[in-house]
């Protein structure tokens, strides 16, 4: 064999920027990602939510979509294969989706947003094949293409103030605005959403312009840059599903507890009801309940339960019930914290979840966790 | 100071010998959350997992270093994690264990060895 090692990582644009910063690097989604920073992932996580953390989120996938008879006619195109009301999706507005299969099972979770003259989606680092070749496979009459930009996420309470010090126009943005600008002569895509349960930002733009923007930002005193570790621990606390863990191919959205994304128009009854694929499973499941349900819960003692870890209805004896999805320490809460999918007869609210063999108790928590904090 | 490839410290006290984790172990770790130490009285073989350390991130399992039986553990470290972080080859200290087969301590790296590892 010749030696050539094709399984090497790709990176963003912002490498050479994070080794600058000093990040120790993990691979995520076939990408070398930034895990930490010298400050700490405890650190960054606490920043994030006191002050603002810069992201680099480019791994994610950025599709744009277009169609000869313009926006609204991709949306209707894209409610056959999304449950969300996107025909009612204004210009300047994004809605949270997802990809469903025929038994009702999840292939991606996404954002869409209405751009007036195209529609922009996010999606899932990991899913950006398989959602390309669904789009391929079942869209029908619009152009769409992945686009290799680069993507930012600026949270925390002083995400405002940092981003509006180059582009005051955001400030009067409310949550899941999205608005196109120049901003010191680069053309970005700015949406007031986010993945921390703060309020804050994605800022999507060319490569070319990458750089020198992310530089701008952690100029300002209240950015720190932010790695993966405390990017799922933000997301846990905030109650926000990780695809891969809260949602899969064999979970219902029902199941992963996100039927509130399934929006009254394509519920039973709307105006525009089903239509989508699983529709019958998972409007019998919002009527009738699903057989498995997605429970948060917090633990008694510090010690944190992990993703895997059994659970089981009693302290002792008894089958699993179920199994943690996302599960460790939430800086903020200070204590452990998890979220589990176990067999809708057993709603409780107290389940014990097996580490190192013995069973921990953990009591039912609502979520999120921590308290959002979005600008609505 | 000796060490295990491991990432473990092992100093001499009297007829036991301290155990921790090393400055190296704990910058790969990031900031730990909870570690879970075995009981006083409590034995284990070379190579039995006798601690766990979880950082924010993960679980990692410490091994006993050779066989012996537990006679300190350090209960600051429950209220006070990030003390392996902040000193892990002080305060940091996990456990206090006998050695019942000396002959497996000169498996044990010495500074030398340790620092060829972790370069």
């Amino acid at each position: 064999m010749i030696g050539i090692d094709v399984s090497e990582a790709l990176k963003t644009v912002f490498y050479p920027l994070h080794q600058e910063l000093g990040a120790q690097f993990t691979t995520f989604a076939g990408y070398d990602m930034p895990l930490r920073y010298p400050m700490g992932a405890l650190d960054e996580h606490l920043h994030t939510r006191t002050a603002a953390g810069l992201f680099d989120v480019s791994h994610m996938g950025q599709i744009f979509l277009s169609a000869p008879d313009g926006v609204p006619a991709v949306m209707a195109a894209l409610e056959a294969l999304v449950p969300v009301d996107l025909l009612a999706l204004k210009p300047g507005r994004q809605r949270y989706g997802l990809f469903t299969t025929p038994d009702g099972g999840v292939i991606d979770d996404l954002m869409v947003a209405n751009l007036g003259d195209r529609v922009y989606m996010v999606v899932n680092a990991g899913c950006k094949a398989a959602d390309m070749a669904h789009l391929q496979a079942h869209l029908q009459g619009v152009e769409f293409a992945l686009h290799e930009r680069a993507l930012l996420a600026l949270q925390g309470p002083k995400a405002v103030e940092a981003l509006a010090s180059l582009a005051p126009e955001v400030a009067n943005m409310k949550f899941m605005d999205v608005r196109e600008m120049t901003v010191g002569g680069a053309d970005v895509i700015v949406a007031r959403a986010g993945y921390t349960g703060e309020d804050g930002f994605e800022i999507s733009l060319d490569n070319a312009d990458a750089e020198a923007f992310a530089r701008k930002l952690l100029a300002h005193e209240a950015v720190a840059p932010i790695g993966l570790v405390a990017r799922d621990t933000l997301r846990l606390e905030a109650g926000l599903s990780l695809y891969g863990h809260e949602l899969g191919l064999d979970m219902t959205p029902i199941e992963s507890g996100i039927g509130w994304a399934i929006n009254k128009a394509r519920r039973a009854g709307g105006a525009r009801q089903g239509g989508f694929p699983g529709a019958a499973r998972i409007l019998d499941e919002m009527a009738n309940g699903a057989k498995r349900m997605l429970v948060a819960v917090t633990g008694e003692t510090r010690a944190p339960v992990r993703e895997g870890a059994q659970v089981f209805a009693r302290a002792e004896g008894g089958e699993a019930i179920g199994h943690v999805t996302s599960g460790g320490f939430g800086p903020s809460l200070g204590g452990p914290c998890a979220l589990a999918l176990v067999d809708a007869g057993h709603d409780a609210e107290r389940y014990y979840a097996e580490v190192r063999g013995r069973r921990l108790a953990m009591n039912r928590a609502t979520l999120p966790f921590t308290p959002h904090n979005y600008a609505r | 100071m000796r060490y295990t490839d491991d990432h473990e410290w092992i100093k001499a006290d009297g007829d036991a010998f301290t155990i921790g984790i090393t400055n190296h172990a704990q910058e790969a770790l990031g900031d730990i959350v909870f570690v879970e130490l075995p009981a006083v009285g409590d034995s284990f073989s070379k190579g039995d997992v006798m601690a766990t350390v979880e950082s924010v991130k993960a679980a990692s399992d410490i091994y006993a270093p050779f066989d012996g039986e537990i006679t300190a553990a350090n209960e600051a470290l429950a209220d006070e994690p990030g003390t392996v972080n902040a000193a892990p080859t002080a305060g940091g200290w996990f456990v206090k264990m006998t050695a019942t087969d000396t002959s497996q301590l000169d498996a044990l790296l010495d500074q030398a060895a340790y620092d060829a590892l972790i370069d």
